[in-house]
């Protein structure tokens, strides 16, 4: 959480001329508006309805009552600082916030209407429609072909080999990495280089066919080159999927989302066009973020 | 002076010198503005003086302590009339111990030969003798050393160098000693094994299937040849070591993923302690339940069912031996649950698979090599455990393979052979080296396997 807090302490010892000028520029005070959402936080045909969204780490508000919309085939970027409650949010998305002990989920949150934290709901049916990639590539490890096959063996979504085979191709083709891979099916996965292990993640999650990819700062952990494959992937998929993506690289939400949500200290700032977003943000705070005074 | 009057002497010697140099070497750096002038600390100059005291000292006691007893022991023999002298090493410490019963004032003087009783007189004077240099050497020793540290306290001598490098030669030699009395143990069960298959060929061992360790103290007794086969021994072993495992593995491994993926924080806190304490109860204690409680109720139950049972029998050994087990099993396992990232957790549950699919598919795959570890090191512990088959499997050396009827394993043998009054070279005392020999291979074997699997299982990940 390098905000601002602990550069305003660490002032008072420094001699005068080492105070970086840009924390003077910043605005003295900025007061953010509980549940208050500058810009175009809903949508007209919105695959999530989330509306007074607040979640809680035992006795910590992490999430300060979001409500936002995120339409159908739509690409969002969550953006802001370290700490500011993007992933929480994220995961809110698919309840892969349930493994986590003291963490509870207020607010209402449905997917095509269907609420996602029914106590009747079945997690299961609901995590096949809502895939994720994570931060780091995470294959686990088996042959290249179990990765892919682990998620339609597990939903019953083939009853031949042949169709399996289908899937598995299918899958790493739409990933873009099918050329590279089509020879070693067999070998293991964490063999890989850790941009085709993300690609495979991608794969694995396309398979079981879902609507909406989560994806948690899916490139931080890749080089550029790797970087540039996964985000041309992105724009690829944007046609048949809804995705969420947290980046923490702001040319990238610039370069693959259409929306663009700013986080801040667990309230949604700012929403808005990604255009509008980076050009002439509203909010003051996503302002400051995107041209880095502070992050 | 005795050796335990010198061990402390030595040892508040050696604090002085620490003390003495400590005081030393600030009344050198202070006229050079303090200790920052010197090369080492304090601590380290006054260190070495307590090294240089202490360490040359122990060695000499411990040399002294070391000779002293056959020195004298060869010089009280020499001192005996030449015809009384001892023809054979066990006449010799008979009468070596007669002497020095009567000069321990255990035995009157009068009562025994003349030249036993002048004998002890030169024992005495010897030992008290001896006693006297042996504290001189030793303390002069120490002084000197403290006396020559206390010369090099000095601001040009980087005392940190000699002190470090002391203590690195300590904790070698302490490591070393581990190693070496592993060595020792071995070696000597070679050479007893050896001996053993000396008198009864190797092919009988292994592969004879009827063991009756009773040899003759007679010529003319019944059963004067002792049958040393092995093979029932074996098979009694591995009969209870596998009734552990049957109840071990399952229990134990389903435990840990209880604990490990479905217990709340707080019962996986109190239960996982608790079922560690299994492995703390003592085996005699496994052993009596198993002997006065499990084993007449699986005879009774077997009887009601229609069934022979003895009233000591391999399957209440195994049974309890399998409860003692589990939390080799669980524990192990459960660690090597835990090491399975999280990331691999979350990769499954967000592809929707169930927990248990989860569990199933991927996080037991890849704890695989760790869970078969852990088993592995707990069939080694089954194997070698002797007191519960004692007290609940019998003796007999049955080649069977009903779990109900009593049968003996290759520890029980093992102690059963060196209880009581033996004699040290007859085949049936030397047998149970070639049993220790054996087992010894046997889990040595499991543990390698066992370690090569844990590391192989080790750079599975990132």
């Amino acid at each position: 959480m390098n905000t601002m807090n602990p550069t305003v302490t660490s002032e008072a010892d420094m001699p005068e001329e080492t105070i970086v000028p840009v924390q003077e520029e910043r605005p003295a005070e900025t007061v953010i508006e509980e549940g208050k959402t500058v810009g175009h936080p809903f949508s007209d045909d919105p695959k999530f309805k989330l509306r007074n969204v607040e979640v809680f780490y035992g006795q910590d508000r992490a999430i300060k009552n979001i409500s936002l919309d995120i339409g159908r085939n739509e690409v969002i970027a969550f953006i802001g600082p370290s700490g500011c409650g993007k992933s929480t949010f994220l995961r809110c998305l698919n309840r892969m916030n349930d493994s986590i002990d003291i963490c509870r989920v207020k607010g209402q949150l449905a997917i095509d209407d269907h609420d996602i934290y029914d106590p009747k709901r079945d997690v299961v049916e609901l995590r096949a429609r809502v895939g994720m990639v994570f931060q780091k590539p995470n294959p686990f490890p088996k042959s290249i072909y179990d990765n892919v096959a682990y998620g339609p063996r597990i939903h019953g979504l083939a009853n031949r080999k042949s169709d399996l085979d289908e899937i598995v191709e299918n899958s790493l083709r739409k990933a873009g990495l099918w050329d590279e891979a089509k020879d070693r099916l067999d070998a293991i996965a964490t063999g890989m280089s850790g941009g085709q292990q993300q690609r495979l993640c991608i794969a694995r999650a396309i398979a079981v066919s879902p609507e909406v990819i989560l994806m948690d700062e899916p490139c931080s952990a890749l080089d550029p080159i790797a970087t540039a494959k996964v985000e041309e992937l992105i724009a690829e998929m944007s046609e048949s999927y809804t995705i969420v993506i947290v980046t923490h690289s702001m040319q990238q939400a610039a370069r693959v989302s259409h929306r663009t949500a700013y986080f801040h200290l667990g309230h949604l700032v700012e929403v808005n066009e990604t255009n509008k977003v980076f050009t002439s943000p509203e909010h003051e705070l996503t302002e400051s973020y995107i041209t880095g005074r502070f992050g | 002076m005795q050796t335990a009057n010198l061990l402390p002497l030595v040892l508040v010697l050696a604090v002085v010198a620490y003390g003495l140099a400590y005081m030393r070497s600030r009344a050198v750096a202070a006229p050079l503005g303090g200790i920052r002038n010197l090369k080492a600390l304090p601590f380290y100059y006054a260190a070495r003086a307590a090294l240089w005291c202490a360490i040359p000292a122990l060695l000499v006691l411990a040399a002294w302590a070391g000779f002293e007893g056959k020195v004298i022991q060869g010089i009280v023999i020499a001192s005996l009339p030449q015809d009384v002298w001892p023809e054979s090493p066990g006449q010799a410490s008979l009468i070596l111990s007669q002497i020095s019963n009567v000069a321990a004032g255990k035995l009157n003087p009068e009562f025994v030969p003349e030249h036993i009783a002048g004998a002890a007189s030169v024992l005495e004077a010897m030992e008290n003798k001896s006693g006297n240099f042996k504290a001189a050497l030793v303390l002069l020793v120490a002084v000197s050393g403290a006396a020559f540290a206390w010369t090099r306290v000095s601001p040009h001598i980087n005392a940190r160098v000699n002190v470090e490098t002391t203590l690195r030669r300590i904790f070698f030699v302490c490591a070393a000693l581990a190693v070496l009395t592993t060595a020792g143990i071995v070696f000597s069960v070679i050479i007893e094994t050896v001996r053993f298959f000396g008198r009864v060929p190797i092919s009988d061992f292994l592969f004879s299937t009827s063991w009756s360790p009773q040899t003759a103290l007679r010529a003319d007794q019944v059963g004067s040849e002792g049958a040393f086969g092995v093979i029932p021994l074996f098979t009694g072993t591995l009969l209870i070591s596998a009734i552990a495992l049957l109840v071990a593995v399952p229990v134990g491994l389903l435990s840990a993923i209880y604990l490990s993926e479905y217990a709340s924080k707080r019962v996986r806190s109190t239960a996982k302690p608790v079922l560690e304490m299994l492995a703390g109860i003592p085996t005699v204690v496994y052993g009596f339940f198993a002997a006065l409680t499990v084993a007449p109720f699986i005879r009774d139950l077997a009887e009601a069912v229609g069934l022979e049972a003895s009233s000591q029998s391999a399957l209440a050994a195994g049974l309890v031996m399998g409860i003692m087990i589990v939390p080799f099993v669980s524990s192990l396992s459960d660690d090597v649950i835990n090491a399975v990232p999280q990331s691999m957790r979350d990769g499954s549950l967000a592809l929707g698979a169930t927990q248990s699919e989860t569990m199933k598919k991927v996080i037991f795959p890849a704890a695989l090599p760790g869970i078969i570890g852990g088993i592995l090191l707990a069939a080694s512990r089954a194997i070698g455990e002797t007191m519960i088959v004692v007290m609940a499997a019998g003796l007999a050396a049955n080649l069977t393979a009903n779990p109900l009827e009593s049968v003996t394993t290759v520890t029980v043998q093992v102690a059963t052979l060196l209880v009581g009054d033996q004699e040290f070279d007859s085949a049936k005392t030397l047998s149970a080296f070639a049993l220790g020999m054996l087992l010894f291979l046997v889990t040595l074997l499991l543990n390698v396997i066992a370690l090569k699997i844990v590391r192989k299982y080790r750079e599975q990940y990132d």
